[in-house]
């Protein structure tokens, strides 16, 4: 059984949840340890992927909600509540250049 | 030279900002030190679009400095601290606070001052320019206490200023010198149309009048004595009467200057000294000319820019002096050789002078466009600006008359040449604007249409329409081309159809959020069954995913449905008492039932437990799909009614229920003529009559609400549902994605009455598959929420957190109000506050 787990801080990893449990193309929400939390992706070719949770627009915890798209071959997350996109591997937002949401390393274990 | 250069820019204008840009777009930020001395006491503003602070933009909206930009290039912004020296030999620069900077490569980006002409009482209280944030923060206080003002100047810039002035609600007199209003852009046909239009907005004008003398009582203003004898008495002056270029910092170091100013500079905008550059107003361009103009300093700032990036660049060799007056109701356009100063030049002329309209357009022997004057309708500009130097596709007479008149009916921006240059502000031709699909883009990669905003009319017609477009960056079909791939390969899944029928690039791709749902909800439209269930679930919007709206807090809302708004008093109660035992705020919809708010994700699968045992069923609020079918009381109950409306409404609701479109469906049904129920607002309605019913189709509310159309008369039940059923099936069928059926109608060629062609006398003979599709929807709905709530596999989805299933979200919270409870975005803000 392969189980996600995400880096907290270097060095720490917290479980996440089985990696049969992501649908590809579909996120979760993940509870961080320091109350902070995380949305957790896996895209068509089965790579893990996880931003912070938090949409920056709204401020409210529902990136993990959004859908998982690609452009130019890299994967984003469309926000749920007012459609930005943020590139899956560097939390950058594709629609507005001067927003950058926080990326967490994750590993398949 | 250092290995870090120091590259130090004085004055962070507008045109500073963008030399800024430029750095970073060729990476010069990465490998020097950048340091702006700015004099104003905040970043670069957007000083083109000053006026709209008076039309409720704040200062921070203004601003053209992007969030994070100056941080991100490590680039230092020092703001109210003026340069005040130069020391070319010692290369350093000395700023009002002492501080010492010392350069590799100056560039200086100083702008310009405004004119102020010097009569007796200019330094009175009362008496302002118009160039900075400042200055419109002080005439607006000032103003409080004014009744009149007068603006000295009667160019572009005091146009928009007496506009102002007028909008502060002061009397406003407009004193020019020349003998008629913008002289330098308009000729003597134009400025006699545009007194008119002016004077018709309330405003005095005095053309041919100098200012003699600002007349002051205890130090502040209180009139105005002009060269023709007479005075005015106004309580506040603007002066803009032209600006001139600031050049005293390369005078006092001994850099060239201008015989009237400005710093000379070569086609490289080097001074003459070689490790000093000037850019914008402040400089003299190698043609001569001082340009008070945006774009021209954007193409120097990109000539230095690349200069420092050690790149071949063509230079700066001039640029044309085009421009569009911004006032509120005012068209005034003026582009190219407006004068039509080049010789053997001739004029196309039209005047009306009783609607204030003047427009000339001027044109050589061989019929080419060199330039011209818009009065009072500039609607042309945007197209004509840009063929410029060519030959128009129409004869010149043309293009001024008014519309209907003769004008050309198809004359587009797709008679534009590759080359035309269609936004000015920042030099973008035709073809770089192909390069782009939408509107957004075309501002992100060139930045056409972020300057004056002249260009985006132009623009949006150069983007390509949907149909040639296709649905997204993933496929080259549109929705209803898709569909019929999807019908007629039986493809069932998203990636597959992306693989075979995708973009190259797309192919083995995500997909996007365009697309996805919009397979989603074909694939669920030709009978895919529960719509959560393998590769499906990753398709839906979230909405779809968890069954409910999503709310701007990361809470839901619940709607069951109420057939028909039709509801007893026990499924009241149980609705009372859920939103009573969850804490829900509850709503009467506009649709006739009730909507209940404020679900954490969690507790969803806990209140449809209760709503499904008491007999709910999902009211797809969160789909494209059918959501209400509203009745009127009909005539059981209401002494007009001439047919049970009540009964047909549930009956049609339960039928089409759950069924997938490309957008919403609404409905309603009303017992007569009165039309109670508003059905000709819906996408169909239906409206009794003694004979039976009459269908109408392809109605609306919302942002552009349109009436039904009315299909067929007289139908008894059944003829009625069978017309529906083919309706909505051929609608679902060709729709494009989110095309309701009032936008889809008004496309279909032919119109109506080819729609009742199809529906009702079956040309296309497809009236029986129609059916039949219809008839395997109807057989196939099953509620829902029923289906999740008989899976746990289903249910899993419904946690807050993947790895703490029993912990709820905190940030999910609530404040009271009017004895309800509604979302608590403050906290919101500041949980960002804390978690970055
Ligand atoms: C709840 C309600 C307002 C209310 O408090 O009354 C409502 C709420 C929403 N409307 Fe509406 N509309 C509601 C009646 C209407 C009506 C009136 C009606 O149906 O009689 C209209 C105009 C009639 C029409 O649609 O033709 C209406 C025109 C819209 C539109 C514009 C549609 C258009 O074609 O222009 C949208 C946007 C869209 O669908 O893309 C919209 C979208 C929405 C959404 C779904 C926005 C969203 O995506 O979050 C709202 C969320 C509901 C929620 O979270 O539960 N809502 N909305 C009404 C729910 C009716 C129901 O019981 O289902
Ligand atoms: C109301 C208004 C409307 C306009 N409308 C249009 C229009 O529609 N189209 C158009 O093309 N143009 C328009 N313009 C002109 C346009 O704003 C200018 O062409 C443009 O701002 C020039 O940019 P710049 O960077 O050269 O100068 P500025 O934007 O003036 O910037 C120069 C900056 O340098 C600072 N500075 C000066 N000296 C020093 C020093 N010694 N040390 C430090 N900093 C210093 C100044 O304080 C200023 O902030 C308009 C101008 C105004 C005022
Ligand atoms: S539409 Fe006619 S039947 Fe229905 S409530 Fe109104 S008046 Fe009565
Ligand atoms: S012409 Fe000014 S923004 Fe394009």
């Amino acid at each position: 059984m392969t189980v996600l787990e995400l880096s907290t801080a270097p060095g720490s990893w917290t479980a996440v949840c089985e990696e049969a449990r992501l649908t590809p193309g579909r996120g979760l929400a993940a509870l961080l340890p320091d109350g902070r939390q995380a949305a957790v992706f896996r895209d068509r070719a089965g790579r893990a992927y996880a931003i912070d949770n938090r949409d920056p627009f709204t401020g409210a915890q529902v990136l993990s909600r959004g859908l998982v798209g690609s452009a130019g071959g890299r994967p984003f997350v469309a926000s749920p509540l007012l459609k930005q996109r943020f590139d899956l591997a560097t939390g950058r937002c594709l629609d507005d250049e001067a927003v950058v949401v926080a990326v967490y390393e994750i590993r398949a274990r | 030279m250092n290995p870090t250069p120091t590259i130090v820019l004085v004055g962070h204008g507008m045109v500073g900002q963008r030399f800024l840009e430029a750095l970073a777009e060729r990476g010069v930020t990465g490998r020097a030190r950048i340091v702006v001395l700015g004099e104003e006491p905040r970043p670069a503003y957007d000083r083109v679009q000053l006026t709209s602070y008076f039309s409720g933009r704040t200062p921070e909206e203004l601003s053209v400095v992007g969030d994070g930009f100056l941080e991100r290039h490590g680039i230092e912004l020092r703001t109210g601290d003026p340069v005040v020296a130069v020391d070319r030999a010692a290369r350093t620069v000395v700023t009002g606070s002492g501080r010492t900077v010392a350069y590799d490569h100056l560039v200086l980006a100083t702008g310009s001052y405004p004119f102020v002409p010097p009569v007796p009482g200019r330094d009175a209280a009362g008496c302002f320019v118009y160039r900075t944030i400042e200055d419109l923060l002080a005439i607006e206080e000032y103003a409080k206490g004014a009744t009149t003002g007068a603006v000295v100047g009667g160019g572009l810039l005091g146009l928009e200023a007496a506009g102002a002035l007028k909008g502060l609600g002061l009397a406003t007199h407009v004193v020019e010198f020349a003998p008629r209003l913008m002289p330098v852009q308009v000729d003597e046909g134009g400025g006699a149309a545009l007194l008119r239009t002016i004077e018709r907005m309330g405003l005095t004008v005095h053309t041919g009048t100098g200012t003699q003398e600002v007349v002051a009582d205890g130090g502040a203003v209180t009139g105005m004595r002009l060269s023709d004898g007479s005075e005015l008495a106004v309580d506040m002056v603007v002066f803009s009467a032209g600006v001139r270029p600031r050049d005293q910092l390369a005078r006092e170091c001994g850099l060239a200057v201008g015989e009237r100013g400005g710093i000379a500079v070569d086609a490289h905008c080097r001074t003459s000294d070689p490790a000093v550059f000037a850019i914008g107003e402040c400089a003299l361009a190698a043609d001569g000319r001082v340009y008070g103009l945006v774009a021209p300093g954007y193409e120097m700032a990109r000539t230095v820019a690349a200069v420092l990036a050690g790149e071949a660049d063509g230079g700066f060799t001039g640029a044309d002096l085009s421009t569009k007056l911004k006032l509120l109701g005012v068209d005034v356009a003026s582009f190219g050789d407006a004068h039509g100063t080049a010789e053997g030049c001739l004029d196309v002329v039209y005047a009306d002078s009783r609607a204030g309209v003047y427009k000339k357009l001027v044109v050589d022997a061989e019929g080419r466009l060199l330039g011209g004057v818009l009065v009072g309708d500039a609607e042309a500009y945007g197209l004509l600006r840009p063929m410029t130097g060519s030959r128009p596709p129409v004869p010149p007479e043309r293009l001024v008359l008014p519309a209907g008149a003769g004008a050309p009916a198809a004359l587009g921006p797709a008679a534009l040449p590759d080359d035309a240059v269609v936004c000015s502000c920042h030099n973008v031709t035709k073809h770089a604007i192909g390069q782009c699909s939408t509107l957004a883009e075309v501002k992100r990669c060139t930045k056409a249409g972020t300057g004056c905003g002249g260009c985006v009319k132009v623009i949006e017609q150069l983007l390509p329409s949907p149909a040639e477009q296709g649905l997204c960056g993933c496929f080259p079909y549109t929705r209803s081309e898709l569909y019929e791939i999807a019908r007629t390969l039986r493809t069932t899944s998203f990636a597959a159809l992306l693989d075979s029928h995708g973009r190259e690039a797309a192919k083995g791709g995500e997909g996007c959020e365009v697309c996805k749902p919009a397979v989603g909800s074909i694939l669920a439209s030709l009978g895919n069954g529960y719509i959560l269930d393998g590769e499906q679930a990753a398709l839906q919007d979230t909405n779809d995913h968890h069954l409910a709206n999503l709310q701007r807090n990361g809470s839901y809302s619940v709607v069951p449905r109420v057939p028909g708004g039709e509801i007893t008093p026990e499924k009241l109660i149980v609705i009372g008492e859920v939103a009573r035992d969850f804490g829900l705020y509850t709503k009467i919809t506009g649709g006739q039932r009730i909507d209940l708010f404020g679900a954490r994700v969690d507790q969803l699968p806990s209140i449809w437990t209760r709503l499904v045992d008491a007999g709910f069923e999902s009211g797809h609020a969160y789909g494209k799909a059918l959501r209400t079918v509203k009745s009127c009381v009909g005539q059981t109950w209401c002494r007009y009614g001439v047919q049970d409306s009540v009964r047909m409404a549930i009956r049609l609701e339960l039928r089409y229920r759950g069924l997938r479109a490309p957008h919403k469906l609404k409905s309603a049904v009303s017992g007569c003529a009165r039309e109670c129920a508003e059905a000709r607002s819906k996408d169909f309605g239906v409206i009794a009559t003694a004979g039976g019913w009459n269908l109408y189709v392809g109605g609306n509310g919302g942002a552009s609400p349109r009436h039904a159309d009315l299909l067929a008369q007289d139908l008894s039940d059944a003829e009625l549902v069978r017309l529906i059923d083919r309706f909505l099936m051929f609608y679902i069928r060709t729709a494009e994605r989110l095309e309701r059926t009032s936008v889809w109608l008004e496309r279909l060629e032919g119109g109506l009455d080819h729609l009742r062609e199809v529906v009702v006398d079956d040309s296309l003979g497809l009236a029986a598959e129609l059916e039949s599709l219809m008839a395997a929807h109807v057989a196939g709905y099953r509620d829902e929420w029923a289906e999740t709530l008989d899976d746990p596999e289903r249910l899993r989805r419904f946690v807050s957190f993947v790895n703490a299933p029993e912990t709820p979200d905190p940030t999910v919270r609530f404040v009271p109000e009017r004895d309800q409870i509604k979302p608590d975005l403050a906290f919101l803000t500041l949980e960002g506050v804390t978690s970055r």
